[in-house]
């Protein structure tokens, strides 16, 4: 099975996308949206109110938000001050906090731990039967590390083309959490009823058997994902265009990981076991 | 199989049921989010002359206020803090309240309005000192009743901060007299008795049992921790607009044409029920959707889209299952009972970890999180019933009864033919 075989070269790709995911962020650090950063808000009277995108134009910010009020003003958050002239008579101008302020922050980081604590204990107990020959902590594990591997790239790829990060891209990350454990459990799945049916194969060909028949479930599921993202991409307003780019490279990611990266783990993990336990 | 025939046929006329009225009903339309149809602005002014830490006071009006008009995460409101006088230097602090649709204005208000304000003051030669401590350090309110009198009290329990704060109030001005004001009224005005160390406080206004419980009902929800007033509402327009709804649904569209054609291109025939399936989990979470009501924004859709190309995973591992089967020589209808019954494990676990995810994500989450969590759990629970239930029942009704070439073919998928 070439995919346990050779699997210090998916291992080597993912290492180099990693690294270069965190130092790409390290070194430029996250572009944060008006969203969390807070800014300016601007209310504009007109007597002939010109055409929102008029406005949006000359703005020139990314993130900026007009919207009309009442019957002739227009209310403008940008998150850097407005320097160029709109005309019109200038109503207010007051600076806003962040939608999502440090409650968010550190909410949805309290969240993310516990659910990656309950996915590990969750993924131990469904594989609970099958401690042997890997324990059945390891397959949880495996599944965090697939995991932060499908969220850490994509973050990455998004720092690296200057994306600004916004309340949509944590939603996004959230599907791509959802979507690789999702993912991995269906490989590990076929690993545990393989192990039930022919124990005494060595554990190495029962990983790539697992792999193999489950491949084409994997790819297909992928590309009925990836219909349907690809549509979105292309026809979807332009509001959610950044969303489905950063699902596509999460979906990538995700797919790359649970069949190269997640299985050859647990073989990884069972030959270094041995080789404790031979010494 | 006249069994499966007839439970079909009574799916099919189920879900005509539910998609006839989820298209005509009117009474309850779609919600739309801000950046589709726009809404209705809410600005309030909040009294911080009171308060010492003022930005950390109107960051929690702002939670407790979105707390209140998005109780679960799916009403999209934008709730955001203004600070004016960068021209007049005259710091003034707002809060603006966004929601959808304009249907709701009068209860918005309503909303924000029973939204208590709790404060303590103390009083010194016949004026109130605030003393910083309010409702905003309130962790849990609860009705009791005096053991002698019967009447009934309500108890309140401050978080750390506020037990702190109680302490050395109390412990600074023993024998002083502590109003405590609600909504701008004198409550009670106990004398201080003790150092009170243990954060719980006791409040025996004249209450009626039925006072003491909305007070408690209220004051649980979230206490304001200055006081609020409305300044302006207006009507306002979207950010996006009907384009970007319209470029959504043919989105939507598209994507799921090309996912059928798909479907039932390498599926065939369980491809094509695999198809009606994905139509009913369609139909079923959009009348959800409209039950709730889940207020639909660019990225709400988008989410939704995704959520059509995930649901068929279900399917898509039970027709490779049966394909194995099929390989191995078994007969169509004993290939499909195997896929079905093979592929349960793997549908059952990996469903679980996500309504797990789902379930954390709602319970610690706050409002943006709380309505992607629900709309995935929704999301996931239907799927599961459309792809595994609605499936399982079309196909058994069509399943031959005698095999030939032909029908071996249609029943089988990929590129390779089995015999």
């Amino acid at each position: 099975m070439f995919i346990i075989k050779y699997k210090k070269i998916w291992y080597l790709l993912s290492i180099f996308l990693l690294i270069v995911s965190l130092l790409v962020m390290s070194f430029r650090g996250f572009n944060l949206s008006i969203d969390f950063t807070g800014g300016t808000i601007m209310e504009i009277s007109y007597e002939n109110r010109p055409v929102k995108e008029l406005l949006e134009s000359k703005i020139g910010q990314s993130g900026t938000s007009v919207r009309t009020s009442g019957e002739n003003n227009y209310v403008i958050r940008t998150k850097e001050p407005i320097k160029v002239n709109l005309g019109g008579e200038v109503i207010r101008e007051n600076t806003i906090g962040p939608v999502a302020g440090a409650e968010l922050a550190s909410k949805a980081r309290i969240a993310m731990g516990v659910v990656i604590i309950m996915i590990v204990l969750f993924v131990t107990f469904a594989f609970r039967k099958v401690s042997k020959p890997v324990s059945s902590w390891k397959y949880g594990l495996v599944t965090i590390i697939a995991l932060a591997h499908d969220v850490i790239i994509p973050t990455g790829f998004f720092v690296f083309l200057g994306k600004e990060i916004d309340l949509l891209f944590i939603t996004g990350l959230l599907a791509i959490l959802g979507y690789s454990v999702h993912d991995t459990i269906v490989v590990f799945d076929r690993i545990r009823e393989n192990l039930h049916l022919s124990a005494n194969e060595p554990f190495e060909e029962i990983v790539g058997r697992s792999v193999n028949q489950t491949f084409a479930r994997s790819i297909n599921t992928s590309l009925t994902i990836f219909i349907t993202l690809l549509a979105l991409y292309l026809l979807g307003s332009t509001a959610t265009q950044n969303f489905s780019l950063l699902l596509i490279i999460g979906l990538i990611a995700g797919t790359y990981s649970s069949i190269f990266v997640a299985s050859p783990l647990l073989v990884t993990f069972f030959s270094l076991q041995s080789k404790k336990g031979q010494v | 199989m006249r069994k499966y025939l007839i439970y079909s046929l009574i799916l099919i006329a189920t879900f005509a049921f539910i998609a006839f009225f989820f298209f005509k009903s009117q009474a309850r339309p779609f919600r739309f989010g801000l950046d589709l149809v726009g809404g209705t602005e809410l600005i309030y002014r909040a009294d911080t002359s009171a308060v010492s830490d003022k930005a950390g006071a109107m960051d929690s009006l702002k939670e407790v206020i979105e707390r209140r008009v998005n109780l679960f995460g799916v009403s999209e409101p934008l709730v955001q803090t203004e600070q004016g006088g960068i021209i007049s230097g005259n710091r003034d602090d707002r809060l603006i309240v966004e929601l959808p649709g304009v249907t709701d204005i009068e209860e918005a208000k309503a909303l924000i309005g029973q939204t208590p304000v709790l404060e303590f003051h103390l009083v010194e030669q016949e004026l109130f000192v605030p003393t910083g401590l309010s409702g905003r350090f309130l962790k849990h309110a609860s009705v009791g009743f005096n053991q002698t009198t019967g009447a009934a009290v309500v108890n309140l329990e401050f978080d750390e901060e506020g037990k702190k704060l109680f302490a050395q109030i109390t412990k600074e001005h023993k024998s002083e007299v502590l109003a405590i004001i609600l909504d701008g009224n004198l409550l009670s005005a106990p004398v201080i008795q003790d150092e009170i160390t243990d954060g719980k406080a006791l409040i025996t206004g004249n209450f009626s049992p039925e006072q003491a419980k909305s007070l408690v009902r209220n004051l649980n929800y979230g206490a304001l921790p200055v006081p609020i007033t409305l300044l302006s509402s207006q009507t306002i327009g979207a950010t996006l607009g009907e384009v970007a709804l319209a470029r959504g649904i043919s989105a939507g569209l598209i994507g799921f044409v090309a996912l059928s054609i798909f479907l039932i291109f390498w599926y065939r025939l369980p491809g094509l029920v695999s198809v009606v399936a994905l139509i009913s989990y369609i139909v079923l979470s959009l009348t959800i959707f409209k039950l709730i009501p889940v207020t639909l924004t660019a990225a709400g859709i988008a989410g939704f889209i995704l959520s059509i190309g995930m649901a068929v995973d279900a399917n898509v591992l039970i027709f490779e299952r049966s394909k194995e089967e099929l390989k191995k020589g078994k007969s169509i209808h004993d290939a499909l009972h195997e896929g079905f019954h093979r592929a349960w494990a793997s549908i059952r676990d990996s469903n679980i970890a996500s309504i797990i995810t789902a379930l954390i994500l709602f319970w610690l989450g706050t409002s943006a999180v709380k309505g992607f969590a629900l709309t995935l759990g929704i999301g996931v629970l239907i799927s599961m019933f459309t792809a595994i239930t609605v499936s399982r029942t079309f196909l058994f009704a069509i399943v031959p009864s005698n095999e030939s070439k032909l029908k071996r073919f249609l029943f089988s998928n990929g590129l390779h033919v089995h015999n």
